[in-house]
């Protein structure tokens, strides 16, 4: 039974330019600056940035673990912070995500996660939360 | 050039649907580093009581892309500079579970348009049906376009 507090098991990502070409593939999404480095520092960005929907899809397997059940997920919703810039090396860009019980609803048979996600220490998500069936 | 309000309200439907495939949930799966079983093997889905393999929270995404073209942000009438844009924020509200076999109709709606500062931020809900006409999942996602310094 989920309590208010109890705390998601953190988990570490790294993302690497690899991970993004995948997600664009995947997604449709194939905006340049998720591949394209030169396009992406002159549009004034640090350089090649994760897909915020990449990152968002990542915090949310915490998510999809903690309800032990994917289909479980009734809402989630986030607001992208900081772009998660990603170098082009073998190491990529280190995600660090968290998460706790915001509250439980037994009578809906619901609980609210509060999420966090951050990139050397800062954080890339705000408001970030999930609503799942308990 | 500012966004138009007067697109407020709009409505973009989808020209047609889409159709949910197997293979397009387990790219998206793999893609996104989910490999589970539920996403992935049919058989698994259906002992869970699925009728096919069940899609990842966020897998809706690949309608906006799908749809693009046709939606707000491609409307020469909204005037959104598609170079200066951001995601701002995004929201998913899962009705049922998406699975494979699923034929999707979705439409558009721009829901606000305003200012921050020099940027402006235009939002836009977009409501996704079954067959059916049950609601499946209403996702609403706004675009921050960046103002020129």
């Amino acid at each position: 039974m989920a309590a208010v507090g109890d705390a998601l098991e953190p988990v570490t990502v790294r993302i690497t330019r690899a991970d993004l070409v995948a997600y664009a593939g995947a997604s449709g999404d194939h905006n340049v600056i998720h591949w394209n480095e030169r396009v992406a520092t002159a549009v004034g960005l640090p350089g090649v940035i994760a897909h915020g929907m990449y990152t968002m899809a990542v915090v949310g397997r915490v998510v999809t673990a903690w309800a032990g059940d994917p289909a479980a997920v009734l809402e989630y919703a986030v607001r992208f912070a900081r772009p998660v810039p990603v170098p082009d090396d073998d190491v990529g860009a280190e995600l660090v995500v968290g998460g706790r019980v915001e509250a439980v609803d037994p009578e809906a048979g619901t609980a609210t996660l509060v999420l966090t996600a951050t990139v050397d220490g800062a954080g890339v998500l705000t408001g970030a939360r999930a609503t799942v069936r308990t | 050039m500012p966004i138009d309000p007067a697109v407020v309200g709009r409505r973009y439907p989808a020209p047609t649907s889409y159709v949910v495939s197997r293979e397009k949930v387990r790219d998206f799966a793999l893609a996104i580093g989910d490999p589970q079983p539920l996403f992935l093997d049919p058989a698994v889905a259906r002992e869970a009581g699925y009728d096919d393999v069940v899609a990842p929270p966020t897998f809706l995404t690949v309608l906006g892309f799908r749809f693009a073209a046709d939606g707000p942000l491609a409307d020469p009438a909204a005037g959104v500079d598609y170079s200066r844009v951001v995601h701002g924020d995004q929201r998913f509200v899962l009705h049922r579970p998406v699975v494979a076999g699923d034929v999707l109709d979705s439409v558009q709606v721009v829901d606000d348009v305003r200012a921050i500062g020099a940027h402006e931020k235009i939002t836009v809900r977009t409501e996704v049906t079954d067959a059916a006409g049950t609601p499946v999942a209403t996702l609403t996602s706004s675009a921050v376009v960046r103002g020129v310094a």
